[in-house]
């Protein structure tokens, strides 16, 4: 299996791990402003899309993700199906020849027009665009104006989700179910921006451990390196 | 609460091969789908027609296969959008080379999975188009719901395309006249009782014996207002009064109506709201052109009904009066 191929299958797994262990947070938070079957939802499918992944036989990244965009929109449906799954499914072939920098950010950048264009939604109406946004613009402009490492690029557009995920409790939902609440959905962090911030988490950790870990070491085995202080344990 | 099934999570699947089994010269099942098709899709330079929904609607949305309505339809768990894959199938499936037209209610789960059905089809080189249905005048924006709320008027849409892609017309003009009519169609609903689905096995929404509510939507979401328990007469004028409200026609034009049965609720009653109905309508100054009494798309066991006004044209008049042959429907 290709070395990216394999990351990406890791990927999908880790998030359906994670999905699974937020599935009552995620349902939680549903409850209070939608149907309360968002954790259940997500957690079901994920689980579904790393099955279908592991399946596969020595994959590229984009058959990988188009694998787990397919799988979403079969298992999930509802609106979540479309905008999780369907997004995947479009953004794939920007991964046609593999991940790089410039890939990644193309990929980006589709999947959200794709989640825009589909959910109609934008900034401020409380939904996942509200994390999804500020991640990718991150995220580009950290690869492309500053310059930064790949894997430092995610870990800022990560940190921007989180601030968009917070961005959520206080405003007034304008699309999605929530919307049907107006002024009682005032306080509510959102679901579905949650998930999406746990999403792009595992794709940090995943990331992390594929680029950073195996390809520096064979050139200097004999100073196997620590890491020194930044690192902090979940 | 009684009912007649075995397992909830099978209602859907036996529910389509017993259609299958009333209707086999009519249509047939794509295997390991929710979809099924007319017996004879997709017909040879036809634009195809296809609709899906959630289950729990019925005859909504295969009961208008066949001849001069639809040539596919996707049906969804109960109350909840067919998933794209299964939408795909469909598409694919009414496909003859003409393309399809998607008729959709308007409902996001069920549009975003058409949506990228539509887009997935498209890439693969099929012709799509799609009319999303928003007639319910009753409520914009609600609980499944950006805007207004697709129901009964979709039935019509299916009628006036079916007829036009039967003739011969290509995708953009099959579009046109499923938008003509819902550019001149309003529907108001309302309930005496809430529905049962088959997974919840009680009632959806709680209604006390003595009170209706108006502008229910069709899976017992809420609607305007709940009042105290009226008349057939005095609900016929404030769900008709929404619906011209909301048209705002000109003396002299013609309609056509539709009083649709919710799924518990006798013909009887049906006729008896018909009857009031075609009264204020010529208080009015409106001319029925043709009027439907039935159950066309009902909300499981929901007793109540919805009133459905078209402003009708000679072209509209041409293609919803066009012979149809379908399980749910024939005009002659």
């Amino acid at each position: 299996m290709s070395d990216e191929g394999a990351a990406v299958v890791a990927a999908v797994a880790a998030v359906a791990d994670r999905l699974e262990t937020e599935r009552s947070h995620l349902t939680d938070l549903d409850s209070a402003i939608g149907d309360a079957d968002h954790g259940g939802n997500m957690a079901r499918g994920w689980a579904a899309a790393a099955e279908a992944v592991g399946e596969l036989d020595d994959p590229e990244p984009m058959t990988v993700v188009k694998t787990a965009g397919k799988t979403l929109l079969s298992e999930v449906g509802g609106a979540s199906g479309p905008l999780y799954g369907g997004s995947l499914v479009f953004a794939s072939p920007e991964l046609e020849d593999g991940i790089t920098a410039e890939t990644a950010v193309a990929f980006a950048e589709t999947y959200l027009e794709k989640v825009q264009d589909r959910g109609d939604a934008r900034v401020g109406d409380k939904t996942m665009v509200d994390a999804l946004v500020p991640a990718v613009h991150t995220f580009k402009k950290s690869v492309e104006v500053d310059d930064m490492a790949p894997l430092s690029a995610l870990a800022k557009a990560v940190a921007a989700a989180e601030r968009g995920v917070d961005f959520t409790v206080p405003i007034r939902a304008s699309k999605g179910r929530a919307s049907y609440l107006g002024w009682r959905s005032v306080g509510h962090q959102d679901p579905g921006a949650t998930s999406t911030l746990f999403i792009m988490e595992e794709l940090l950790d995943v990331a992390t451990e594929h680029l950073e870990a195996p390809e520096e070491l064979p050139e200097h085995p004999e100073s196997p390196t620590i890491p020194d202080g930044e690192v902090t344990e979940d | 609460m009684k009912k007649l099934i075995n397992d909830p999570d099978d209602v859907v699947d036996e529910m389509l091969d017993g259609m299958v089994a009333a209707y086999p010269d009519q249509v047939r099942r794509i295997p390991d789908t929710k979809v099924l098709v007319r017996d004879d899709a997709p017909v040879d330079g036809k634009v195809g027609i296809v609709s899906g929904g959630g289950s729990g609607h019925e005859p909504t949305h295969a009961g208008y296969l066949g001849k001069g309505m639809l040539d596919g339809a996707a049906a969804g768990e109960v109350f909840t959008s067919p998933t794209a894959d299964e939408l795909e199938e469909l598409v694919a499936a009414a496909d003859s080379g003409a393309g399809v037209l998607m008729v959709i209610k308007n409902y996001e789960g069920d549009v975003m999975n058409f949506e990228t059905a539509g887009e997935m089809v498209e890439m693969e080189g099929t012709d799509v188009a799609q009319v999303v249905v928003d007639d319910d005048v009753a409520v914009e924006d609600s609980l499944y719901t950006s805007g207004r709320r697709g129901v009964c008027g979709t039935i019509l849409v299916h009628k006036a395309a079916g007829a036009k892609a039967a003739e011969g017309a290509d995708l953009e003009e099959v579009q046109r006249v499923g938008q003509k009519v819902v550019d001149n169609v309003g529907t108001m609903g309302m309930a005496l009782t809430s529905c049962i689905t088959p997974e919840k096995g009680e009632a959806t929404f709680d209604l006390p014996e003595d009170e209706i509510e108006l502008g229910i939507g069709i899976h017992g979401e809420p609607g305007v207002e709940r009042t105290d328990v009226m008349s057939a007469d005095e609900i016929t004028e404030e769900l008709t009064a929404n619906v011209l409200d909301d048209l705002d026609l000109e003396e002299g034009q013609e309609v056509m109506t539709i009083v649709n049965g919710m799924g518990g609720t006798p013909q009887m009653e049906l006729f008896v709201v018909n009857r009031k109905l075609q009264e204020l309508l010529g208080d009015h100054g409106l001319e029925t052109w043709d009027a439907w009494v039935g159950d066309y798309m009902t909300s499981l066991d929901m007793e109540g009904c919805s009133i459905t006004v078209c402003a009708v044209d000679e072209e509209l008049k041409d293609l919803l009066g066009a012979p149809a042959e379908t399980p749910a429907l024939t005009v002659t």
